[in-house]
């Protein structure tokens, strides 16, 4: 998942290395800092912004390095499902229970079924759906995207997915 | 000047188109050093054969007014067997089953040590390690650029154009028959009946269209990039297909909002083939309309190289014959 992070330093060398420790020692993998030289908190320390990509599980952990090293942390943001990809279904997709179609997915935890268009144009005809899904990371979205092709198969609908250049 | 004598054994619509091109351009032909000179045609039925050459003109006035090419009776592989030639240009039809008479026609020609340059699909798709070998063995080239994507660059950008570079993996439209009626049922909101009885009327599908719209086709063209490129020994056995039969023009527009079109996409990466209709973001390489084709090669030095063209027809395909039979000749 994605973590966005304002800390605090206190202005003396070294402590922006007490704050990137934890977080690779953990096998956070760091995307960006924003480092507020000039600024200050009113209790005189440095803000700075931190966006890393951390397993869940890790993150309590990271905290509390953090706060052993001194660091305050003044917010937290966790965005679990960063990567978001479209497929379009096709075929008898309502009278094949479309809730577990759409469970299939949402069961996994690592993914979900965000979003629903449905296009019935008669009863008895073939309809179609565009289905948004967002899951954790890149290797889920294609992990929930082949799952979600074998639940097809067996309902005998036909998944249109991305091409592979819209995933790299 | 250098004299090469050729047959054209198939003479439908690309073997005419040959026919006509090399009227045509026999002065090009000349620039890259050599003359190519037509000893023998056959098509199903007939045969002409004129040892000091052809008059072509004569030949397509012939096919056309009376259906045969010739007064004699030579099929084309006795033409093969029979008549001194340098080089056969193959273009009967393709045979998925079988391989067909194109599969005796080759493997004949270069057991006899004569260059091959074909449009035929079927043995390649079939026996294309045998192929290669026996022309290896009998010091024979062998060409088939018109194999995949008619006039579209797809073999030869990679052996010359790009060599060197290792290809990590090759994705592409490779039937314009599919992408014709995709294209259209999205332009007219139409169904996919109504599109193919159009592309039908219009000469683009086939009466019977099931092995463009059924996948096959193209998948025919993947084993052959997949066997050439990566040295897979794969038959078109080995190709996960998906057709677009079942694609609604609701599909299309649900597609449409988010930014994409659905095109059949072929693909080959890791040892797998497949060819199935992909949501393809609408301002993508791939996103090609009408009867195109396109193939995007993605290579370790290059990064991605993309190339684009007409699919199929008759002067098209016989384009690419002739840049085949050049490569081999020339001198300049
Ligand atoms: N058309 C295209 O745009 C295109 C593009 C790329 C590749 N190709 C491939 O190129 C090949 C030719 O296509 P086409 O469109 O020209 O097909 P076509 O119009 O059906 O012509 C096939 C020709 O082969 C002849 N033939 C059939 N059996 C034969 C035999 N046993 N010996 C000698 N000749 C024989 C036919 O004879 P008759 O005239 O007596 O019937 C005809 O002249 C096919 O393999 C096709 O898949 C075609």
């Amino acid at each position: 998942m994605r973590v966005s992070m304002d800390i605090e330093l206190k202005d003396t060398p070294g402590q922006l290395l007490c704050a990137l420790t934890p977080i690779s020692e953990l096998r956070g993998n760091l995307k960006s800092i924003v480092h507020h030289h000039e600024e200050r908190t009113p209790r005189g320390t440095i803000p700075v912004q931190l966006v890393f990509e951390a397993e869940p599980d890790n993150l309590d952990a990271i905290i509390d390095k953090l706060k052993k090293n001194g660091i305050g942390i003044s917010r937290v943001d966790e965005k679990r499902l960063i990567e978001e990809g479209a497929v379009i279904l096709i075929g008898h997709i309502v009278h094949t229970d479309i809730q577990d179609t759409i469970d299939s997915i949402d069961r996994t935890g690592y993914a979900e079924v965000v979003d629903i268009s449905l296009s019935m144009p008669h009863i008895n005809t073939t309809s179609s759906a565009s289905l948004k899904i967002c899951a954790v990371g890149i290797k889920e979205l294609h992990e929930a995207i082949s799952i979600l092709k074998n639940v097809a198969k067996k309902k005998d609908l036909l998944v249109v997915e991305p091409i592979r250049a819209e995933f790299s | 000047m250098k004299i090469i004598r050729a047959s054209i054994i198939g003479f439908g619509s690309v073997g005419q188109g040959v026919a006509q091109v090399l009227l045509q351009k026999k002065e090009e032909i000349q620039k890259k050093g050599f003359d190519l000179k037509v000893v023998a045609v056959a098509d199903s039925r007939s045969a002409a054969i004129d040892e000091k050459g052809l008059d072509l003109e004569k030949v397509l006035k012939s096919k056309k007014e009376n259906g045969r090419v010739g007064p004699e009776t030579l099929s084309g592989l006795e033409v093969i067997r029979n008549v001194e030639h340098e080089v056969v240009i193959e273009t009967t039809p393709t045979d998925i089953e079988t391989g067909g008479v194109g599969l005796d026609n080759m493997l004949t020609a270069f057991e006899k040590g004569m260059d091959v340059v074909t449009s035929n699909k079927g043995p390649l798709a079939l026996k294309y390690g045998e192929l290669a070998e026996t022309a290896r063995k009998n010091n024979a080239k062998f060409r088939f650029e018109a194999t995949v994507g008619g006039a579209m660059p797809a073999i030869n950008l990679i052996r010359d154009t790009i060599a060197g570079n290792s290809i990590i993996s090759i994705e592409g439209v490779l039937n314009g028959t599919c992408n014709y009626i995709l294209t259209r049922m999205m332009e007219e909101h139409a169904s996919y009946e109504q599109m193919l009885a159009e592309s039908q009327e219009l000469g683009i599908a086939e009466t019977d269209p099931t092995y463009d719209v059924e996948g096959i086709d193209a998948a025919c063209k993947l084993v052959i990039l997949a066997n050439y490129v990566f040295g897979m020994k794969a038959t078109y056995h080995d190709v996960d297909v998906k057709g677009i039969t079942s694609i609604t023009p609701e599909a299309l527009s649900l597609a449409q909002s988010e930014g994409y079109v659905i095109k059949q996409i072929g693909e080959v990466k890791d040892g797998c083939i497949q060819t199935s209709p992909r949501l393809v973001p609408e301002s993508h390489p791939l996103a090609v309309g009408g009867t195109l084709n396109v193939v995007s090669v993605q290579t370790d030095l290059a990064g991605t190289v993309t190339s684009t063209g007409r699919g199929a027809g008759s002067i098209e395909t016989a384009s690419a014959i002739l840049s085949d039979i050049i490569s081999i000749y020339r001198e300049d």
